[in-house]
């Protein structure tokens, strides 16, 4: 009984199915070709990975009890940096160029990151209001940068970091792997899971205990813009093109969507980077699942919108007690 | 008060959760126009019995009996109809709408589906002049003090349901003048027959306002007695179960060691240090080895004091010295790293991280202090909180429980430990004992004691003066947002003579 307990126990349950699902309506589900792994299944960790790393960061806002509703517009940001800088370039497939323009639009995103960091923890705005108004902003500071223009790239060293593959894997899911390793080492091999939990749940008590809860606060936006701009560039390599208004559109719920189906309460205190790249994983499966079984395109997001619903109704204790209390006798106790 | 008017009556009552028997056998009984006390240190199972009485919890054993009739209550809203109200130590309700809209608030008076916004007021101020209170009901509740909105609280649960009304640590953030004004209210509804189920931790109070008092002990009834036939020191040891001697024998230590801190170094030294509306500027010298009380009514500037000296507020004049060198303390943890330490009176809001566990909240501030890319390895963490949790009898045992599942005395050893262990040479607590019982309070104060024998100066913060005579050497008086004078705690030093000082606000 006690697997059933475990929070991330119905969304990993919701993830097999869908992916037993995708197993038998598509043709492929896992087989070589050329050396590399193809099918539904790499479709589905390939497509996921802009959602995981998008999701990471705001796990970590989160965290600290906070929201970043701007990561979609910072994808479209760091998109058109590298489209604009890449489309300017004598020869686009010079490896060196396009990975040095990689870090440019990094930096760019850290800095987008760092002004919403800066209007939370140092003006003092309610996170919800600072970023949103990067989420607007950026969308047209996105559009400054490409003229109004979908700029289209020709580099192959700029598509491979989506649709490329090493070692038989997708590029885009150990770009996702890495960064998930990365930030589980950095939050629970440090003291830094800790402290954020801290500020989480109390900032006031945790400013009294000696943390320096502005710094915290500013470093986990700065983060989040920097997995956020990592995610806009796989989105704009993979269509190979700079894309302002569609870019990383409405993917900001998508990841909140994702950080509380992996049990990450949005008030803010403990997280769980497992729960939320399960989450990540489960929101893309879900929607490559719909299109598999033929669930005609304009009844998609209802369908989504429903499994949602009975995912999130399995999460909560109180329901489960409710509908299935009455036909087992373990009852829960409260505690004191 | 015949037995056949019994208004409530408890028998047998048991409860038992996981690994714990929270009451065994309890048996309770209120009569109306009566105020009981319960009494017991925390986890005696006081609030396991008002969570009984308030539907929050299934009894697993006995009966509750209210105007004899066998009752089953099962859930708030039941007790609500049954006509027992609670009112909390935290006032529960939303201060930002007006007293009127609190009273009625879910209960509106409606005609055609709109609030009769004109009776509802008037109403509201015919409630509350029964309280003898004449207070404007349109304003918002936060306009008034924490005493008033705990009346509104009472005049709100008295309306729903008036046979029996239970106050949880109504007092425990009152001042002197406002608990009065509360006892006056529970003495007027208490003459117009409501049942009164009081806890508080004040053993004063008790005295002062209860009828009778029922004793719990680890889960158990230890007895009830009438209020006036018990003496206090009796109740204390009917609480703790053992005899007080470890309170008595702190009584002359302060005396005993004050020679030796006058010959020691000052550890700091506030020099016309201030902040406007805050703290007007004060003159402190703390020596190593030294407890300091800082006495003073609540909202006299202590806890404003205590906060400069640990950077948590910046000063805005004078200047602050540690060891003889002048420091800017220009956020707690600059304070932190030189030797100073500071648990907050909100233990709730400022101390404790409730939902993280017993062990994380005692390396805290350590941890805070290493900055994020030196963790504490895990097996000196264990050690730690291991000896911590042994040396300050901190229970439940268990360094991974939810520290918000502890109660409010285990709580604040855990932040005591938090401190200790970044071992501060200037320990500022304030409110160290407020809302625990007697037990763990004795144990702190003792703790207080061993640490400023062992070299360690104490700033000690408390709204108790008995508690700050005991324990210090030096008592700085404030009142008003002003520090009016320093007393040496000799032996003519007393509860009056500082009193007078409050009062008078005189530096004789």
């Amino acid at each position: 009984m006690t697997i059933l307990k475990n929070r991330l126990f119905w969304p990993a349950a919701i993830l097999v199915a869908l992916l037993i699902v995708n197993a038998f309506t598509s043709n492929q589900f896992v087989t070589v070709r050329d050396g590399h792994l193809f099918g539904s299944l790499i479709d589905i960790l390939r497509g996921s990975a802009p959602l995981v790393l998008v999701a990471l960061g705001m796990t970590l806002v989160i965290a600290t009890g906070g929201i970043d509703l701007s990561v979609g517009s910072v994808m479209a940001i760091s998109g058109a940096v590298a489209c604009l800088l890449i489309s300017d370039l004598g020869n686009q497939n010079s490896v060196g160029s396009v990975l040095l323009i990689i870090v440019i639009a990094i930096a760019v995103s850290l800095l987008a990151g760092l002004w919403n960091g800066a209007l939370v923890a140092l003006v003092g705005i309610q996170p919800i209001i600072a970023t949103l108004i990067l989420m607007v902003a950026g969308r047209g500071i996105a559009q400054l940068i490409t003229d109004g223009q979908i700029i289209n790239v020709q580099s192959g060293p700029y598509a491979t970091i989506a649709t490329g593959f090493f070692l038989a894997l997708p590029v885009a899911f150990l770009i996702a792997v890495a960064a998930v390793v990365l930030i589980t080492l950095l939050t629970r091999r440090t003291a830094l899971g800790l402290l954020l939990e801290s500020v989480g749940g109390s900032p006031t008590a945790s400013r009294l205990a000696g943390i320096r809860s502005r710094r915290i606060t500013t470093m986990v936006y700065v983060v989040s813009g920097g997995f956020a701009g990592l995610a806009g560039l796989i989105y704009s390599a993979n269509i190979k093109s700079a894309d302002s208004i569609s870019a990383g559109n409405l993917i900001e719920l998508d990841a909140i969507l994702a950080v509380v189906i992996g049990g990450t309460a949005l008030i803010g205190g403990r997280f769980s980077i497992a729960g939320t790249v399960l989450g990540a994983v489960l929101i893309q499966a879900l929607g490559v699942t719909v299109v598999a079984v033929g669930v005609p395109p304009e009844a998609t997001l209802l369908f989504k919108a429903v499994v949602v619903v009975a995912l999130c109704l399995s999460q909560s204790a109180a329901f489960r007690e409710k509908v299935f209390g009455r036909f087992t006798s373990t009852r829960t106790e409260a505690i004191a | 008060m015949g037995e056949q008017s019994l208004v409530l009556e408890m028998t047998g009552i048991r409860k038992v959760f996981p690994g714990v028997v929270a009451l065994d056998g309890v048996d309770f009984r209120l009569f109306p126009g009566e105020v009981h006390a319960l009494m017991g240190e925390n986890g005696a199972g006081k609030s396991t019995l008002i969570k009984v009485l308030t539907g929050v919890y299934t009894i697993d054993g006995g009966e509750v009996r209210l105007g004899g009739e066998v009752v089953h209550i099962n859930g708030p809203l039941q007790a609500q109809q049954a006509g027992i109200s609670t009112v909390y130590q935290e006032v529960n309700l939303c201060t930002n709408l007006s007293v009127a809209e609190n009273i009625f608030i879910g209960r509106e008076p409606r005609k055609f589906g709109r609030i009769q916004w004109g009776l509802m007021r008037r109403r509201a101020s015919e409630l509350l002049a029964r309280l003898d209170l004449d207070i404007d009901v349109s304003a918002p509740l936060n306009t008034y003090s924490l005493a008033i909105q705990q009346m509104v609280a009472i005049a709100r649960a008295v309306d729903i349901s008036a046979r029996v009304l239970i106050l949880d640590e109504p007092t425990s953030s009152l001042d002197t003048s406002e608990v009065a004004q509360l006892f006056a209210v529970i003495r007027r509804l208490k003459a117009d027959g409501v049942a009164i189920l009081f806890v508080s931790h004040f053993l004063d109070q008790i005295y002062e306002v209860s009828d009778r008092l029922t004793v719990l002990r680890n889960g158990q009834l230890i007895g009830e007695f009438k209020t006036e036939e018990l003496p206090q020191v009796r109740l204390v040891e009917k609480m703790i179960g053992k005899e007080l001697a470890a309170l008595e024998s702190l009584e002359d230590k302060a005396q005993r060691t004050r020679e030796k801190v006058a010959e020691a170094e000052p550890i700091l030294q506030a020099k016309e240090l201030g902040r406007t509306g805050a703290i007007a500027p004060f003159n402190l010298t703390i020596h190593a080895g030294e407890v300091v009380g800082l006495a003073g009514l609540l909202g006299s500037g202590r806890t404003e004091l205590a906060r400069l000296l640990f950077g948590a507020d910046k000063p805005d004049s004078g200047e602050l010295l540690l060891e003889g060198k002048q420091v800017n303390l220009r956020d707690p943890q600059v304070a932190m790293k030189r030797g100073i330490a500071f648990s907050s009176e909100n233990r709730r809001t400022e101390g404790i991280i409730g939902e993280l566990s017993v062990r994380e909240n005692i390396i805290l501030a350590m941890q805070a202090s290493r900055g994020w890319t030196r963790p504490i390895p895990r097996r000196k963490q264990d050690e730690i909180v291991e000896k911590y949790i042994k040396a300050l009898q901190i229970r439940p045992a268990d360094p991974e429980r939810p520290v918000r599942n502890l109660s409010g005395g285990n709580q604040q050893k855990v932040l005591l430990a938090r401190w200790l262990i970044t071992e501060p040479r200037l320990l500022i607590i304030d409110e160290p004992t407020r809302g625990i019982d007697v037990g763990a309070k004795a144990e702190i104060q003792k703790l207080v004691a061993e640490l400023s024998d062992g070299g360690m100066a104490v700033l000690f913060v408390s709204a108790e003066l008995e508690e700050v005579l005991r324990l210090s050497h030096k008592i700085e008086v404030l009142r008003d947002r002003r520090l009016v004078e320093e007393l040496e705690n000799t032996s003519d030093v007393d509860a009056d003579r500082i009193m007078q000082t409050i009062a008078s606000g005189a530096t004789s």
